[in-house]
């Protein structure tokens, strides 16, 4: 199993320095680069070629691309186009509130989702499942400005009961978030409960028509012991990928709802620098997003094999 | 065994029929296909039927209300509301709908391609597309539209390629499971080129797949695109589209809400419609959608 | 007497098909089973076997439905009680030892935490006693290192071992019956017949009653008193074992009988044509009507009573004194003889295969990866027209074999020649079209080896466009001749194989393989995965085939009975390396390898006169031994160190029967003769 934790980790760490390749590669063939955006109509003549060698920009790609991502490693994410600020300042603050947001709809979605799965799985074809079944679908497929949308209108506009944008500033502290944070947690919530949601759901059924399940109850072990000690532990294995890679969606997501909540986050913070064309912000950004998206994929493969005791115990068969 | 005693022809079509009967006779099946369907034709038909120039703007009657005249009101701009919300699907059909078969097949030939190579190579491109999928779609899709423009023809050939990119997973993974069964073989030992082998057995077999997540990916490309044109990077002014109206309109939403709630609704039952006949297609063929990462 | 532990009372059980009427699988059934005593059912797949034993357990699967009848256990009504009172009963007094225990112990819990769960739910043990007790059961049921075993899970046991913890399991609530659903089915032959000598002596001792539900006559006449007929999820006869298997009075059950290849009998088995009706359609008469050679206007009007015979049996059937007429032994043809000084065929020498390549990283050290392997030292001759039997437990190596000779997986030593000494290239990518065509492989399962989205048309046309450039008119007709040959109609070519019984799709792909006009024929399990009676009609057409086209086989299986109906010579394989090979008379004979001579002491045959004889541990090996003699960690006829060190020597006898043994071929022949003499007497 060491073995094959170790290949995991390094195809992971693959992974991210070929994205980190994809980055630089993708940003350097953009036309214009940090001083075009900086100098905007100025870019021209002497002006551009100082910037450039001030900057370090006349240098072959290669070896620019070995600095920036050395620097990276060391956590300098260089220095943005336009304000001259360190990026790495300019992020941590958007990046912890992108952080909290993911945390919270994880905190209230995993478990409720998880719940609901097995409940419909258990209850298959019964009113509960057709109910949450067709409510997953509205979740899961309506973009997630509309329900923004269709949830400010409801609880904000008509009853007024929440925030419907968020005011607070980007360095304040997490507390001070509550309660403008909660209608971005629910929409967020809502799409990603449904998708977990209905995984667990079909995974649940497919365990509970297994033939262990089957003998169990012909064993005579009672169904809720049958439910909790022998399905849900093989049922809710796939379901730790699933969940990653919903986080991994999040991370997307979360972009059009930062917008629309004028939430203080990493996405909206990616969305104008894409729009200013601050490009050093725009490779920074993607390097982190990738990296945590590397990062999770790994973790839930890590816990799949611990959980597992079959890829637990390869070891003992195969030597 | 029933079955045989007086089986169906089985002529290249019987298979598409009897597929689609069984799509129709799910209730999931029949409103999605209706949904999708009724969509469709509207697009093509609206510009005929609108009862209202959609680009007529009237200072005299901005933000009104529903009427006769203006079903769903006037927006900000004193345009009518329906008659945007009639046309405001064309742009978003027009594009996914010639990007998603781009996406689905070169993905799809990636994806056998790279499963049929196998070894090294397949490692070492399975892990440049694990790196495309790292980023969030949104990433990759603004830097490019920034810097090309919103066109059709810089939309079109980006969706494709960023879409095509998870199929390749998709029909990797299928691959995968139909080579290792034995008909592949006893096509290998008899001695047909890679070419028939590809065609005859491993095609039709990967098919069912890429049409399920075909039609995924169309669902999920509309997503896109009209979050796009929500964020204000995809399709421009004063062209109607329901994710643009939605953005404009949020801004009177206490006191216009019909603004809103028009594309709305449009947008929403076209992709629940996809997504319905999505499921339905899945189930039809004995595909297990559910198993699917939203990515 | 003792009153009946389980009853059944004319019970049936159906579906609701998707025309919404009902269908059903099991149709007035009536049973009892009295204490201790032992039973078995037996059918072919669908009959019905399993569902009547789970129903005994007042367990019908998701989708069926008791439609009429009771079943009581100990005098209550088991559909009638309530779920406490079901889960008190199932397990303790009344338990399962599934088919397939691979896929019935629950993944995610050891071994150790199942058996307790067992004894915590039935047994009177107290809680600190548990592990002692779970650990006690373990060894009863002859496992290794009970208390290793404690904390295993279930995919790190073999199959065999498996089967066993199912039974321990079983045996924790101390049942006074126990139902068993297939519980060999899949295992090994010699495992097999170590898990029901287990399984005779559990019951002997315990005083249990048992319902053994199984395909397998020669296991049901090892281990049972009575056995009840099923067909078509009804019974149709009910008889003490000697009477059932001896002089069966229906002519399903004769039938049956007669489809089994048997080691005694070198015969062909005789075919049972035409299938079992679905459920539903049976119509108003006999189920088994319009396979019956005695059936009669009456037959098909009425359904028949399960009528009691003054001899003791009950059948279901109008005209079962006339069932003797129906003969019982292998009216079969013997198969064809092969021409001594033939020209060979297939010629294999010194052959050797591979799985793993040496790792890359292995490659750069210098380190010597390469595992020992997986079948090596192969020297093997076939004439021309003569079928060579391929024989061998699971991982012997003779599928390995096959898909080396097809091209599929080529070998890492050795040559492979074919008639005229012509070599064939490894890959069948290199190979001329020439020898493509020569050479055909059948595969073992038909839902694998036929494209699901072909009709048999398109299956059949691919050989007949690739090797003969058929089209338009000719291939059409030459596709429905070529059908026509494997007794399937013209009608069937525009089918899917979704719309073929087993039967018909293995016929399909025998088909298939003689559109190509092949040389070389070779047959991967083709009949493993048949019911009996239709794996007769297979190795009848493939024996017609023989005959009238001069095809030469290479057949594996591990069935030795199957491979005896059907071969000429036979070669016994053990862990990828020859261990006998010579014609199969001699081979089934005395004196044979120590390994032959365990294989053929396992088998059972469907005969209550006949006792297995068990002479090696049914250890499963998962790699060959690096030196000496591959046989040398299980043989019962061990000499010392030099198995371990040197390689056997052939041993030959005057007629081209060779074994790779220490031993001389007379000291075997001392050893095993007295052996019999022993046992006789």
């Amino acid at each position: 199993m060491l073995r094959m934790l170790l290949r995991r980790m390094f195809l992971g760490a693959t992974t991210v320095v070929i994205v980190s390749m994809i980055i630089f590669a993708g940003v350097e063939m953009l036309p214009g680069d940090a001083c075009t955006a900086f100098l905007e109509r100025e870019a021209q003549g002497k002006l551009l070629e100082n910037c450039r060698e001030a900057q370090g920009l006349n240098r072959p790609a290669v070896e620019r691309y070995i600095d920036w991502a050395s620097s990276a490693v060391r956590g300098d994410l260089g220095i943005s186009a336009n304000g001259q600020k360190s990026i790495a300042e300019l992020v941590g603050d958007r990046l912890a509130n992108s952080l909290l947001l993911a945390a919270c709809s994880l905190a209230l979605g995993v478990p409720l989702a998880i719940f609901l799965g097995v409940v419909t799985g258990l209850w298959r074809d019964r009113p509960v499942d057709l109910i949450l079944s067709t409510l997953t679908i509205f979740a899961m497929t309506i973009p997630e400005f509309v329900s923004a949308t269709v949830l400010i209108l409801v609880f904000s506009v008509w009853l007024g009961w929440l925030p419907g944008i968020v005011l607070t500033s980007a360095s304040a502290p997490a507390a001070e978030f509550f309660p403008e944070i909660m209608l971005p947690v629910l929409v967020l919530t809502m799409v990603m409960t449904a998708h977990i949601l209905r995984m667990v759901r079909s995974s649940v059924i497919e365990v509970m028509a297994g033939d262990y399940i089957q003998m169990a109850t012909l064993k005579g072990v009672p169904y809720w012991r049958i439910v909790f000690r022998h399905a849900l532990p093989n049922a809710l294995l796939p379901a730790i990928n699933v969940v990653a890679l919903t986080i991994a969606w999040l991370l997307g997501g979360v972009v059009v709802i930062e917008v629309v909540f004028n939430y203080p986050g990493l996405g909206r913070m990616m969305i104008d620098a894409i729009s200013d064309r601050d490009l050093p912000v725009v490779q920074a950004i993607a390097l982190i997003v990738a990296t945590v998206y590397v990062c999770v994929n790994l973790s839930a493969d890590i816990l799949t094999m611990i959980a597992n005791p079959r890829l637990r115990t390869l070891h003992m068969r195969r030597g | 065994m029933t079955l045989a005693a007086n089986p169906p022809r089985n002529t290249p079509w019987s298979r598409t029929i009897s597929v689609l009967r069984d799509v129709m006779s799910r209730p999931s099946g029949a409103i999605g296909l209706f949904l999708v369907a009724f969509h469709v034709v509207l697009a093509i038909v609206s510009p005929w039927i609108v009862p209202h120039d959609y680009k007529a703007m009237n200072s005299a009657m901005m933000l009104t209300g529903p009427d006769a005249a203006h079903w769903l009101g006037t927006d900000h701009l004193g345009r009518d509301v329906f008659s945007r919300v009639l046309l405001g699907g064309r742009e978003a059909l027009l594009v996914t709908g010639i990007a998603t078969p781009i996406a689905v097949t070169w993905g799809g030939f990636g994806g056998i391609l790279f499963g049929l190579i196998g070894g090294r190579v397949d490692e070492v491109l399975m892990r440049v597309v694990d790196a495309f999928l790292s980023l969030p779609w949104i990433l990759k899709m603004l830097v490019l539209i920034v810097t090309f423009g919103t066109g059709i023809e810089v939309l079109i050939p980006t969706l494709a390629f960023f879409y095509g990119i998870p199929v390749i997973r998709i029909a990797r993974a299928a691959t995968h499971d139909v080579v290792a069964r034995d008909f592949v073989s006893a096509a290998r030992a008899r001695g047909h080129s890679r070419l028939t082998i590809i065609r005859r057995e491993l095609l039709p077999n990967v098919l069912d797949t890429l049409m399920v997540e075909g039609a995924m990916r169309w669902s999920w490309m509309l997503l896109a695109f009209s979050s796009l044109s929500f964020l204000g990077f995809g399709v421009s002014p004063p062209t109607p589209d329901w994710g643009l109206m939605i953005a404009d309109a949020r801004g009177f939403m206490s006191f216009a809400p019909w603004g809103v709630l028009g594309p709305v609704i449009a947008l929403s039952s076209l992709i629940i419609g996809i997504n319905l006949t999505a499921d339905a297609l899945a189930k039809a063929l004995g595909i297990d959608r559910a198993q699917k990462a939203p990515v | 007497m003792s009153a009946p532990l389980i009853e059944i009372r004319d019970i049936s059980v159906g579906f609701t098909g998707k025309s919404g009427a009902t269908l059903p699988v099991l149709r007035n059934i009536d049973l009892t089973v009295k204490a201790g005593e032992s039973i078995g059912i037996v059918g072919e797949s669908g009959s019905g076997k399993s569902t009547l034993a789970l129903a005994a357990m007042g367990y019908l699967k998701r989708g069926l439905r008791l439609l009429e009848g009771s079943v009581a256990f100990q005098g209550q009504d088991m559909f009638a009680r309530t779920r406490t009172e079901l889960e008190k009963i199932r397990g303790g007094e009344l338990a399962l030892i599934p088919q397939n225990s691979g896929q019935s112990l629950t993944p995610t819990l050891r071994i150790g935490a199942q058996l307790i769960e067992a004894l915590r739910l039935h047994s009177d043990v107290p809680q600190a006693e548990f592990s002692a007790k779970a650990i006690e059961l373990l060894g009863q049921v002859r496992l290794p290192d009970p208390a290793a075993i404690m904390t295993r899970f279930p995919h790190e046991l073999s199959g065999g071992q498996q089967q066993r913890a199912a039974i321990a399991m079983a045996l924790a609530g101390e049942p006074t019956a126990l139902l068993l659903d297939e519980p060999t089915t899949g295992l090994d032959v010699t495992t097999q017949a170590h898990i029901l000598e287990l399984l005779r002596d559990i019951a002997r001792n315990r005083d249990m009653a048992m319902v053994y539900v199984s395909h397998d006559l020669g296991a049901i006449a090892r281990v049972c008193d009575r056995v009840v007929v099923m067909y078509a999820g009804e019974v149709v006869l009910d008889g003490s074992t000697r009477q059932v298997l001896k002089a069966p009075v229906h002519p399903y059950a004769r039938g049956l009988l007669a489809s089994i290849p048997r080691l005694s009998d070198p015969r062909l088995p005789v075919a049972l044509d035409g299938r079992p009706p679905a459920p539903g359609g049976a119509g108003q008469g006999c189920s088994f009507v319009d396979r019956c050679a005695l059936a009669q206007e009456q037959c098909r009007s009425r359904r028949p009573v399960l009528e009691r015979l003054p001899s003791g049996e009950s059948v279901r059937c109008f005209r079962h004194e006339h069932a003797e007429d129906l003969s019982l032994t292998g009216s079969g043809a013997i198969p064809a003889k092969l021409d001594s000084d033939a020209v060979p065929a297939l010629r294999l020498d010194d052959v050797a295969i591979r799985y793993n390549r040496p790792r890359l990283l292995d490659k750069l050290l210098g380190r010597d990866s390469a595992s020992v392997a997986t079948v090596d030292g192969i020297e093997i001759t076939v004439a021309k027209g003569e079928t060579l039997g391929l024989v061998g437990e699971s991982g012997s190596g003779k599928s390995t074999i096959l898909k080396a000779v097809a091209g599929l997986l080529p070998p890492s030593d050795g040559r492979i020649t074919v008639a005229g000494g012509e070599a064939l290239a490894p890959e069948v990518e290199q190979r001329s079209p020439d020898h493509l065509r020569r050479i055909q492989l059948i595969f073992q399962n038909p839902d694998d080896s036929l494209n699901p989205r072909q009709t048999i048309a398109q299956i059949l046309e691919q050989p007949l466009k690739l090797y003969f450039g058929l089209s338009g008119d000719a291939l059409h007709q030459r596709s429905a001749e070529i059908l026509e040959r494997v007794r399937l109609g013209a009608h069937y070519l525009d089918r899917l194989p979704s719309q073929l019984s087993g039967g018909e799709k293995q016929r399909v792909a025998i088909a298939r393989a003689f559109a190509a006009d092949p040389d070389l024929v070779l047959c991967d399990e083709v009949t493993s995965a048949l019911d009996v009676s239709v794996q007769a009609a297979v190795l009848d057409l493939l024996n017609d085939l023989k005959s009238t086209q001069g095809t030469t086989y290479v057949f594996v299986s591990h069935d030795l009975a199957v491979v005896r109906a059907l071969s000429d010579r036979v070669a016994v394989l053990y862990q990828g390396r020859l261990c006998e090979l010579g014609p199969s008379a001699d081979v089934y004979a005395t004196p044979s390898h120590p390994y032959t001579e365990v294989l053929l002491g396992a088998v059972l045959e469907p005969d209550p006169d006949t006792a297995p004889t068990l002479s090696a541990d049914d250890v499963v090996e998962l790699s060959p031994p690096v030196r000496g003699c591959p046989f040398q960690r299980r043989c019962p006829r061990k000499i010392g160190p030099i198995c371990d060190t040197d390689a056997p020597p052939w041993r030959y006898r005057a007629d081209g029967h060779g074994i790779r043994c220490h031993h001389t071929i007379e000291d075997l022949e001392t050893v095993q003769r007295k052996d019999v003499a022993e046992r006789c007497a």
